[in-house]
Parts: structure tokens; C-alpha cells; sequence
């Protein structure tokens, strides 16, 4: 499958596991349920791990925590698109539990959401919208003005003191 | 006012591009009408019962005259000449057609306007005092603060998709003219022991189907953490703010589910990671300080009373007293315009008023106009020695009703002659209550009375805060009004008491008029109308209105 990753199109190597099937070598992401069952035993294969959030229960972001040095990605299942606490709990990994792996999108976003997903700190996107992945790849250029300071940088309230 | 620079400017053309792309994804079929929804309300597009509606931003209510002829211009050629003036400060136009809707948006960016977060989801206009940098009871001009926070929150990352609406109003002024108390989170300036100024943070205020006067939770916050403190308030209600009920996710539901003490400790817990992460220095706030480019008042203006001119015009006097208020530089005053004439629906003005006060604000107050949450308009800057001048001008486009404050200058929504939501028609009821109040010597004897109308619970017209509350409600397809007493948005801020069973439509001018007579009768030399409610509760007026019921 073709993703959107570090503003790139690339066909992606991971694979999505369900509860059930037995975990190969390679890399697999498992739900958080799953996760935390299985967690010794999914370190013992060979191969990167990703866990999958459902973005329903911010306190399992905080359940993950200690586990994050462990695993190479982070999936944000997006349930619906206008359910916004994926926003925040992207941002957390990535600046408050200082998150470098992969913070990938799945799940039910917009196209002009990825402007905001990438400012939080998302850097992969499993986009199925009706753009081909190379329109959606122009989504992250919609604004070249950022006000607030975001997982990417301090924004132009904080700079515009240089110039006063 | 504030004026934007390259960045500014650029964000809103970018924006207006940005809304183009979208309409056309949606008109080919690309975006559903599910996935527009939201990217057009986040622009002020709603759809509604005869037509779209589309809601433009007036930051903190400031108006430039050349926006106001563009307001105009759009108004006459996407709309039918005239717009509406709202509660949160903003202009409403109630015909665009959605395929205009780009053009007007690059209409309005070339006067450095906007449509963002008028509407959807997320954190709405900034709203502040009208007052604001010319009374002389401020502690600080709020709106350096009003632009910051407007900036943001433009199209914060992270806060776009909220549980609900988001509203913010900040004020300057012990006297609250903004209704902080009954704001998601209102900001009040205000100095410490240490004589150093900093905010009084209230969360949890509302109107709607559910109102609640909001909760302070902290005393005192300095300005350098005045923007990690709201995104702690904000994270703490994107991450545990209700979802699965539209009409308890509201922060005010949060708040009274968790406890205020409970809610204050999970924002300092939030705001203890990230306190220092992007302060608020001193020169940033300067920065944008500079950017308000402020009026060059005249030092040899001269103090003028009027007393000859009032004595041998009665009308003058009465709109000098009633529609102008005192000025913290000599020799200026600041004059409302009353939207509120007979006839017209509140907060209504036309392309051609518009653009009249265009030109007089440039002639009389520095090429700015003021929006309030009381669906007026103010010149805050003008020389006294004009005051008669200006009066006449006004008075030729109908804008010198000189009832402000009064029972006439109601706040009232669009109701059912617009609204999809409403489920009566509040601008027809104003106008029954308008037409037995016409005698201006009445109403001054009245003294100041704050009657709020919505057509619906959402309560766009603030009823749960006027002192006469009046909200329509839909009994079996037929329009009734529950009424409302002792409400009040200001510093006192509480919510009207209920006085009985609905009343219907054609009672609710006789039931005002029951209540006003009763007022009269119990009221204390000079005892303003909300101190007499306050005093001898709703009792008497009960039993008054409901004797031949």
C-alpha cells in the first residue's frame, strides 16, 4: 500500500494485525488492547513494532508511556474525522513524551486536516480520501503562515519579537 | 486599530484559496456534505432555512470605514443590501449564495477580513469591550491581548476539532462590558498586591440550553503565561471534553461534571508542563501594542457640554444623555449608534447606513467604528465640539434613537425569520414590545432596562441574562415565550428566574407591560429595575402578570 511518509509517497512495509493472527517477523503494529497482553512476547520477534490507538481514551497514551522507547511507531486511528483529540494526543507524544519514531494517521481524516496533523507532530499518513496521494501531498503547503507554537516549531507570535 | 502585516495578510489570502479549493471539491462531488460541513462553518458558511448564512469576524468588534463600504459593497451585490449585527460582535449576511462565497472571502481579505472560526467546532472570535482603551476605568486596553489570542487561536493545530464551540471575550474594565462571566473562558485585567498587572481566569460560563455563570480559577495569572494556560484549559477540554452528546460537551458541562476544583487541577497539572515552553514576553506584547495604530487626539480639543443647545432641543438632550457616554482624554466622548430604531429588526443596517457610517467615522472618529454584544454601534473618539454635528448626521440614516440602555434597545436573534434552529419569531415579538414602548419619556423614567429575546433554547439572543428574558419555545407547532427575570451578563452576572408558564405569543407585549407596571409600583426612589427584581424577588411579578390568567 502507497502512503504519504516525511512528505513523501512511499509503499509502505508495515502490516496491520487484528487480535487474532499470530505475529510474523517484520513490521507489525497490534492494537493497544493487544499491546499490553502481548507486549514480551511481540518484543521477541524479529522486527519493528507499531501500536495502534484508537484516540477514544487519552489515559492510554499515558499507559503507553514507559513503553515508548520500545516501539518504532505509533499509530493514531482516527475515529471520526471531527473527533479532534487525536490533535492533542499527537502532540503530547511527540513533545511532552518526546516521541522520534513514526506518528503515523489512520483511520478517517480529511485531506485538510493534514496541514494541522503534520504542525502536531505527524509525520505518516494513511490517506483514503478521493485525491490521488499526490494532490494530498499539496495539503501540507495550504499555509505558509503559522501563528502558534506547535510540535514543529515556535510560530510567528514568538518570532515577531525579533522584530520588535 | 490593529493592522496586519505581510504575514497577516498573506494567512487571509491563503485561507480564501484554500475555501475556493474546498467549495470546488465539493461541488464536484469530491468532499460530501458531511466532510464540507465542517471546513464551511469553520469559514462562517451555514446552511439555513431560506438560504446559506455566512458570519464574517470582527475581531473585539473593530470596524475600519473601508471595511465597512466592502462590508457594503458585498452586502448589495451577493446579498440583498442590508446585514445583521450579532451578539459576538460579528455581521451576519442571511442570503449569500455558497458559490459566491469564495469570492467574498477574497473580498473581504483585501481589507484585511475574514471569515475563520466564525462558526464550527473550535475557538471563535475573541470578543472584548466596546469601550476598550477610552474608558477611564481600565486597568490595560485589552485588545493587544484580543489580537494576540485572535492569532492564536487562527487555525491552531491542535484545537480545530473541539467538542463544541469555543468562546473567549477579555476585558480591560472592573465594569464588565464584555460578559465574561459568561464566556467558555473570560479574561479580565486586573492588578495583584504587587501592583503588577496580570489575568483573572473564569472558565465554565454559558449561555444556551444551559446557563451557567462561569467559575474563576485563578486569581491571578501573569501575562508571560497567559497563552500556556489557555492551550492547558483547551487540552484538558479536547482530551476529556464530552462527545457523545452535543448538548453536554460544552466546557461549562465539564467543568460542573468534574468539579471546579477538580477541573483547576487537571489545567495546572497541564499548565506545569508546559509553563515555560513559549512565554509571553514584555516585547511581544509590545509588538503587537505598536501595531494598534492609535488615534492622534488633538491636545487643544476643547471641553464642550452642550447646556445652551440641550436646553432648547429636546431631542439633542435626550440623545446626548442617553447615547453618549464620558471620554479619558479631554475634550472627546464617545457616542453610541442605536441600531434599535422602530420598524427595524435589531441590529439590522443596510449597504447605504453602512456606507454613511464609513464616512462618518472618518469624520468624526478617526476612521473607526465599534461593534457591541448588545448589537450596536460606537464612535468611540469623538470631538466634543462635534457631538451636535454628528448627532444631525446620524439622525438622517435613522441611527440616533436616543435609547440605549433602554427597554427598546433589545438584543434579539434572527429567529424563525432566518434561523434553521429557531422555533419563533423573535423579531416580530420586538416589535410588539417595541410598539408599546414608543414613549421615550416613559422609557427614560424606566431607567435602565435590559430586555434579551431568542428564539430558541440555543439562547443567541442571551435571555437567561437580560433582566426581562424572553425565549420562544414551540408548543405543538404553535410559538410560546417563557419569560425571564433578574438575569444580568455584567459584573453581578446572574441568570433570570423563571416567572411562570409560557405565555403566548400575542401576550408576551401585555406581560412585558405587567411586569414594567409592577416594577413601578414596588420600585424604590431611583431603584433601578434589576435592584427592585433583586429586592423583592419574583413573587409579585408572578402573581401580577398571571391575575387574569
Amino acid at each position: 500500500m502507497r502512503i504519504i511518509k516525511d512528505r513523501q509517497i512511499i509503499e509502505d512495509a508495515w502490516v496491520h494485525l487484528s487480535d487474532e493472527v499470530a505475529p510474523p517477523n517484520g513490521k507489525v503494529t497490534v492494537p493497544f488492547s493487544r499491546w499490553l497482553v502481548e507486549r514480551e512476547s511481540l518484543l521477541q520477534r524479529e522486527g519493528e513494532i507499531g501500536v495502534r490507538l484508537d484516540c477514544q481514551a487519552p489515559e492510554e497514551l499515558d499507559v503507553l508511556a514507559p513503553d515508548l522507547p520500545r516501539i518504532q511507531l505509533v499509530m493514531l486511528e482516527l475515529p471520526r474525522f471531527a473527533d479532534g483529540r487525536a490533535f492533542s494526543i499527537a502532540r503530547l507524544l511527540r513533545q511532552r513524551y518526546g516521541f522520534t519514531g513514526e506518528i503515523r494517521a489512520g483511520g478517517d481524516f480529511l485531506y485538510d486536516q493534514m496541514f494541522y496533523l503534520a504542525r502536531v507532530g505527524v509525520n505518516a499518513f494513511e490517506y483514503r480520501g478521493p485525491e490521488p496521494l499526490e494532490d494530498a501531498l499539496k495539503a501540507f503547503e495550504t499555509f505558509s503562515v503559522k501563528y502558534q507554537p506547535a510540535a514543529d516549531g515556535t510560530g510567528l507570535i514568538q518570532q515577531r519579537r525579533l522584530s520588535a | 486599530m490593529y493592522t496586519y502585516d505581510e504575514h497577516d495578510q498573506r494567512l487571509v489570502d491563503e485561507r480564501a484559496a484554500q475555501f475556493r479549493d474546498q467549495t470546488r471539491r465539493y461541488f464536484e462531488g469530491k468532499l460530501t456534505e458531511e466532510q464540507f460541513l465542517p471546513l464551511r462553518l469553520q469559514n462562517g458558511l451555514y446552511i439555513q432555512r431560506h438560504a446559506p448564512m455566512l458570519r464574517i469576524a470582527v475581531p473585539y468588534g473593530h470596524l475600519a470605514a473601508r471595511q465597512l463600504r466592502m462590508v457594503a459593497h458585498i452586502a448589495r451585490v451577493y446579498d440583498k443590501g442590508y446585514v445583521h449585527f450579532t451578539t459576538r460582535q460579528n455581521i451576519q449576511l442571511n442570503w449569500p449564495k455558497v458559490e459566491d462565497v469564495p469570492v467574498i472571502l477574497e473580498d473581504l481579505a483585501s481589507v484585511q477580513m475574514h471569515a475563520i472560526q466564525t462558526s464550527g467546532n473550535c475557538i471563535r472570535n475573541t470578543t472584548s469591550d466596546p469601550l476598550a482603551g477610552v474608558c477611564a476605568d481600565e486597568v490595560e486596553d485589552p485588545r493587544p491581548y484580543c489580537e494576540i489570542i485572535r492569532q492564536w487561536s487562527t487555525l491552531h493545530p491542535e484545537f480545530a476539532f473541539l467538542p463544541r464551540k469555543f468562546k473567549i471575550a477579555v476585558t480591560g474594565a472592573p465594569s464588565d462590558r464584555a460578559a465574561v462571566r459568561v464566556h467558555d473562558i473570560g479574561l479580565r485585567l486586573v492588578r495583584n498586591a504587587a501592583g503588577e498587572v496580570g489575568f483573572e481566569v473564569i472558565v465554565g460560563g454559558g449561555l444556551g440550553r444551559t446557563p451557567i455563570i462561569g467559575k474563576v480559577i485563578r486569581e491571578f495569572l501573569p501575562k508571560r503565561d497567559l497563552l500556556t494556560y489557555l492551550e492547558a484549559i483547551l487540552r484538558v477540554y479536547n482530551l476529556h471534553g464530552r462527545r457523545d452528546n452535543k448538548f453536554k460537551a460544552r466546557i461549562k458541562i465539564l467543568v460542573k461534571e468534574m468539579g471546579v476544583e477538580a477541573f483547576r487541577e487537571a489545567v495546572e497539572k497541564e499548565w506545569q508542563a508546559i509553563q515555560g515552553t513559549f512565554p509571553l514576553e514584555d516585547d511581544i506584547i509590545a509588538w503587537y501594542q505598536a501595531r494598534f495604530v492609535r488615534p492622534q487626539y488633538d491636545p487643544r480639543a476643547a471641553e464642550k457640554d452642550w447646556e445652551d443647545e440641550r436646553g432648547r432641543q429636546a431631542e439633542f438632550s435626550a440623545w446626548y444623555a442617553h447615547n453618549t457616554v464620558s471620554h479619558k482624554v479631554p475634550g472627546y466622548r464617545v457616542v453610541f449608534l442605536s441600531l434599535k430604531p422602530p420598524g427595524v429588526a435589531p441590529g439590522d443596517l443596510t449597504s447605504e447606513q453602512l456606507e454613511r457610517v464609513a464616512d462618518l467615522c472618518e469624520r468624526y472618529s478617526f476612521g473607526v467604528t465599534r461593534t457591541t454584544h448588545t448589537q450596536n454601534l460606537v464612535f468611540a473618539d469623538v470631538r466634543q465640539t462635534d457631538l451636535f454635528e454628528l448627532w444631525q448626521a446620524l439622525k438622517e440614516i435613522n441611527l440616533a434613537t436616543p435609547n440605549i440602555g433602554k427597554l427598546t434597545d433589545m438584543i434579539c436573534c434572527p429567529g424563525l425569520d432566518y434561523c434553521a434552529l429557531a422555533n419563533a419569531s423573535s423579531i416580530s415579538v420586538a416589535g410588539d414590545i417595541y410598539r408599546r414602548f414608543e414613549d421615550l419619556d416613559y422609557l427614560y423614567d424606566l431607567g435602565d432596562i435590559r430586555v434579551n429575546l431568542s428564539g430558541c433554547m440555543n439562547g443567541c439572543g442571551h435571555h437567561s441574562v437580560g433582566h426581562i428574558g424572553i425565549l420562544g419555545v414551540d408548543k405543538k407547532g404553535e410559538e410560546w415565550y417563557q419569560i425571564t427575570l433578574g438575569g444580568s451578563s455584567a459584573d453581578d452576572a446572574s441568570l433570570g428566574e423563571r416567572l411562570g408558564p409560557a405565555v403566548a405569543k400575542d401576550q408576551v407585549a401585555d406581560t412585558v407591560e405587567a411586569i414594567i407596571k409592577t416594577y413601578v409600583d414596588l420600585r424604590l426612589e431611583d431603584e433601578p429595575f434589576l435592584a427592585t427584581v433583586r429586592r423583592v424577588g419574583v413573587t409579585p411579578f408572578k402573581e401580577r402578570v398571571y391575575a387574569n390568567h
